[in-house]
């Protein structure tokens, strides 16, 4: 499409405007950090590093850190595996009701928050299950499903078959194809799906409150200390560490996912005709 | 749905229905006809070698690193806390005797029977809590935790819910909860979302409105719940919140959004810490409050610790501290000169030298039930309080 | 962007055809399908299953017990009062919530997948994806002290001599934040199918004489619809089920379904109640994602 300098200029004004919407409340939260008062109030009196070091020395934290992690770590690799094979098992075959599984799986994500926890928690307490990391891994796992099985499902459909049908043609054996076609095609589509539902479990926290145990995740230990705001720049310092934290892998992950999508493709397909 | 979906959620139906059972037994607790479960249980008889352990639900700043770290140090009891918003929340968390995880809950009395009653807590041994003697008297033993000479926790500390006024628009304490009803107030009051908050508007009308025969704010029948529930629906347009968490309440004093509303004494606290020009005051019809117990759970994995950690709880100078921390009383008689040297006044301040007769001015929280004083079944159970408080707020 | 034709359909061949070639196929995705399948059966749908039969319970008045039989009293106890307006409040919510971001979300996706270099679309994309990994809570708590009294927001209007806003603890606060959280979730799948657009198939439109304006109707929205709507899932069913963003920034008004929901459960003990609260957002979101997937939502997710 062609654009007028007019409307160049409006739309990159555009995005300018969303940028600062997106990240004046970012700002919010890295400048509270430094302030002195635990009652927020603009502009900033008295400026002070003093939650950096609580915030630090703060066992809690780091312990709620850490679980996040862990959790997400966990339910990220089991909705890979789980979401892939659903994936692979719906692109490949053809059956009755095979559409409804799209519709099944998103229902975790799609259904609020509330259900979802309130629901695991009647059938956890139900099942005599005592509710720890691994009942908020479960929950969680459920939800983030969908994120990877619609991103490699889609990249699926889009990789012509013509490819792995090469492959074989020039006698790759199945596990060689996988390895050096079908991987290399859907990388780019699991690490950014990964990302997302490594993000979506980190920061959840309706289903949490109800899946976790006597744990405390990260979120769930921010809505604590936000209840009776003596904690408040702590927060935000806690907030503006993982942000920062965070920065590198994402970044990373806009470079392998950010428009480069048909590069493995055809890395991958040089790779199978130079095979011996 | 497609195909295999549908068959499978046809056969879950069918074995679900029976199953369900369970799981609405824990949800609702006991009320009419009443026994408490576990009153039989056998109380701990010596305390033994800490688990290294210790599941608390608590309220946010019942287990500050203030006496949690010193404790930890003593007795090697790892403390790990989980803050609930709301006693339903406490309640629930605790389903199924502490789910085998939890040890102790810190409810206040509004949920303490339906704890006792629905068997989610167990009797404590009080002869192995050394400082329980020191507790003020109407402490030791108080209804709302303590049935048929059985008691089902040790009492930590107690407070009334005050108003809480700007001083620049009241240049004198207001003297009446009316403020807060009042239409000069539009817009800029504030109370807590919480069904209980039928009890202070009922409390105000106890004096307020004496035809209406109200004689204890959660005890009301049918057409005294429904003068309440009017008063509160046209006390609506007033509020410019209804508070969930103290540091909404805070947020709305600072920003003067709000001039006047119910509060706890640690939001008057913070905001004198942060010169907001705030002072609190209870009006001449009293006040509501609440009276928080550490309860035993009926499956607490950690029962030493708990035990460990109800003696250090209870001690004068953990008492103090956290009295002042948190802006409540003491139970520990003992703690009023400890409170004065941790800062200046603060024993007088936070009524901890008052007499017995303080404690009665002070409707305590409690679980509404349909069983009334009187004897009689017709009062409004806390069920019909949450649902009215949806339609008020809502 | 490719349709959803199965690739073992045109791919044929003599091996598709071969009878234990089609045994083996069946078997490898009765592999594939099973643990994922398994999964949801046994521990999503049956606590859904289990709890949705609840709401045909009630909560006995004097005892607190849950009586096990059925009635559809709970489902007339949330036609009345309070309920008609919390449910009418919570929909128009989410549809504003979600047209807001649609509306903020498409030039900027546009400018990401047509406009920009490699280097700025790869900046862009991460400045979105970053905000996801600030907490939840912090940000609505950031945008309570944006926009209360006191806060950046009228202090900025008065710098620059403008009336105060006082947008805090209002409905207008609550839709804000809404926006402000779901907009990534919008921007991504939007961006998705933009730029898989061929540029020849824009650049045919201007050849063969369309406006931009009717390339725009015509041919970028049609082809960028699936992305939109699955965007529009996302922002929908989060607004559609949140309480804790009501719960802290909203007003005196803003009871959504989400917090009457966890009221009656968690305040009121009331089960039933809060099972058939949940209904009303199952049946939205239910008729919402059929329509959606007629749309083609699901291949842009």
């Amino acid at each position: 499409m062609r654009h007028s300098r007019l409307s160049r200029t409006a739309l990159w004004l555009w995005v300018a405007a969303v940028l600062f919407f997106l990240f004046a409340p970012i700002l919010t939260i890295v400048l509270f950090g430094f302030d002195k008062s635990n009652v927020e109030t603009w502009p900033i009196q008295h400026w002070t590093l003093h939650w950096y070091s609580v915030a630090w020395n703060d066992p809690q934290v780091r312990s709620a850190f850490a679980l996040s992690i862990k959790a997400a770590v966990a339910s990220t690799s089991l909705s890979i595996l789980l979401g892939s094979m659903a994936a692979f098992g719906v692109h490949k075959a053809r059956f009755f009701g095979r559409d409804s599984i799209s519709l099944l799986l998103i229902l975790p994500l799609a259904l609020p928050g509330i259900i979802t926890g309130v629901a695991l928690n009647s059938a956890f307490q139900w099942a005599g299950i005592t509710l720890s990391v691994w009942t908020i891994i479960v929950g969680h796992t459920t939800f983030c499903i969908v994120v990877i099985y619609n991103n490699v499902l889609a990249r699926l459909r889009r990789t012509s078959s013509t490819l792995l049908e090469a492959s074989a043609d020039l006698g790759a054996s199945s596990v060689q194809t996988f390895r050096l076609v079908t991987l290399p095609t859907i990388a780019t589509a699991l690490v950014s799906g990964a990302l997302l539902a490594f993000a979506l479990s980190f920061d959840e926290v309706i289903v949490t409150t109800f899946t976790a145990g006597a744990q405390n995740t990260l979120p769930i230990w921010i809505f604590g200390a936000i209840r009776l705001g003596q904690q408040l720049p702590e927060v935000n310092v806690v907030v503006t560490m993982v942000v920062l934290l965070m920065f590198i892998p994402i970044l990373i992950a806009a470079r392998l996912t950010g428009s480069d999508n048909f590069a493995p493709r055809v890395a991958a397909t040089r790779k199978v005709t130079t095979a011996p | 749905m497609g195909g295999v979906a549908r068959r499978t959620l046809v056969g879950l139906m069918a074995f679900s229905i029976g199953a369900l059972g369970i799981v609405a037994v824990t949800s609702g607790a006991g009320a009419a006809g009443l026994t408490a479960p576990m009153a039989g249980m056998k109380p701990l008889q010596t305390i033994g070698k800490g688990e290294g352990k210790l599941n608390l639900i608590a309220w946010e700043g019942y287990a500050t690193p203030q006496w949690v770290k010193p404790f930890e140090k003593a007795t090697g009891c790892q403390v790990n806390a989980k803050y609930a918003g709301s006693s339903g929340e406490m309640v629930s968390l605790m389903s199924n005797g502490g789910g085998h995880q939890y040890d102790l809950v810190s409810a206040s009395g509004d949920a303490d029977l339906r704890l006792i009653y629905g068997g989610d807590v167990k009797p404590v041994n009080i002869k192995l809590i050394a400082d329980w003697h020191q507790f003020r008297p109407f402490l030791k033993s108080p209804s709302f935790n303590t049935i048929n000479g059985v008691h089902y926790g040790v009492s930590l500390q107690f407070g009334p819910n005050v108003l809480l006024y700007s001083t620049k628009t009241f240049k004198s304490a207001p003297t009446s909860w009316s403020v807060l009803y009042s239409k000069k107030y539009t817009g800029q009051v504030t109370v807590p979302n919480n069904p209980i908050q039928i009890a202070d508007a009922a409390l105000y009308l106890q004096s307020a409105q004496p035809s209406l025969g109200i004689t204890d704010p959660y005890e009301l029948t049918q057409p005294q719940f429904s003068a309440t529930v009017k008063l509160l629906k046209s006390q609506k347009p007033l509020i410019a919140k209804y508070w969930n968490l103290a540091s909404d309440e805070i947020n709305l004093f600072q920003s003067k959004t709000v001039v006047a509303g119910a509060a706890w004494p640690y939001q008057t606290n913070t905001l004198k810490a942060n010169k907001a020009g705030v002072a609190d005051t209870i009006p001449k019809e009293g006040a509501t409050g609440w009276a928080d117990t550490w309860m035993l759970a009926t499956n607490a994995p950690d029962p030493n610790c708990a035990y460990k950690w109800m003696n250090w709880v209870s001690t004068p100078h953990v008492q103090a501290e956290q009295a002042i921390s948190f802006g409540e009383t003491p139970a520990n008689s003992l703690a009023c000169p400890i409170m004065n040297k941790l800062q200046a006044g603060s024993c007088n301040g936070y009524h901890a030298n008052q007499p017995d007769s303080y404690f009665k001015t002070i409707k305590f929280w409690k679980t509404p039930l349909s069983t009334c004083d009187n004897g009689k079944n017709d009062c409004v159970p806390y069920q019909q309080w949450t649902n009215a408080w949806t339609q008020i707020a809502g | 962007m490719t349709t959803s034709v199965d690739p073992s359909t045109k791919s044929g061949g003599p091996r598709a055809l071969h009878s234990s070639a089609l045994a083996r196929s069946r078997w490898r995705t009765a592999f594939l399908l099973s643990p994922p399948l398994l999964w949801f059966l046994v521990i999503y749908l049956s606590s859904l299953v289990l709890m949705l039969i609840t709401s045909f319970w009630s909560v006995n008045n004097f005892t607190s017990q849950i009586t096990h039989q059925l009635t559809g009293s709970n489902f007339a106890q949330i036609s009345a009062g309070a309920y008609p307006t919390i449910i009418l409040r919570t929909f128009l919510l989410a549809a504003l919530v979600t047209v807001t971001d649609a509306v903020v979300a498409f030039p900027f996706a546009y400018v990401m997948a047509r406009l920009a270099g490699k280097r700025a679309q790869r900046l862009l994309l991460g400045a979105v994806l970053l905000p996801l990994w600030a907490s939840y809570l912090a940000k609505v708590y950031a945008w309570i002290s944006i926009l209360e009294k006191g806060g950046a927001l009228n202090w900025t209007f008065s710098k620059l001599g403008l009336p105060d806003p006082n947008l805090g603890f209002t409905n207008g606060a609550m839709w804000i934040a809404f926006c402000y959280i779901w907009l990534p979730y919008m921007i991504v799948p939007i961006y998705g199918a933009l730029e898989r657009i061929p540029s020849s198939l824009l650049d045919a439109s201007a050849d063969l004489g369309g406006s931009s304006w009717s390339t725009f109707r015509r041919v970028l929205l049609p082809l960028a619809l699936p992305g939109l709507l699955a965007g529009s899932i996302f922002t929908f069913s989060l607004t559609l089920g949140d309480y804790v963003t009501p719960l802290l920034i909203g007003g005196s008004n803003s009871t959504l379904i989400g917090n009457a929901i966890y009221e009656n459960l968690l305040n009121g003990g009331n089960l039933p109640l809060a099972a058939a609260l949940s209904i009303v957002p199952i049946v939205i979101m239910v008729v919402y994602l059929t329509i959606a997937k007629r749309l083609g939502a699901f291949e842009a997710l």
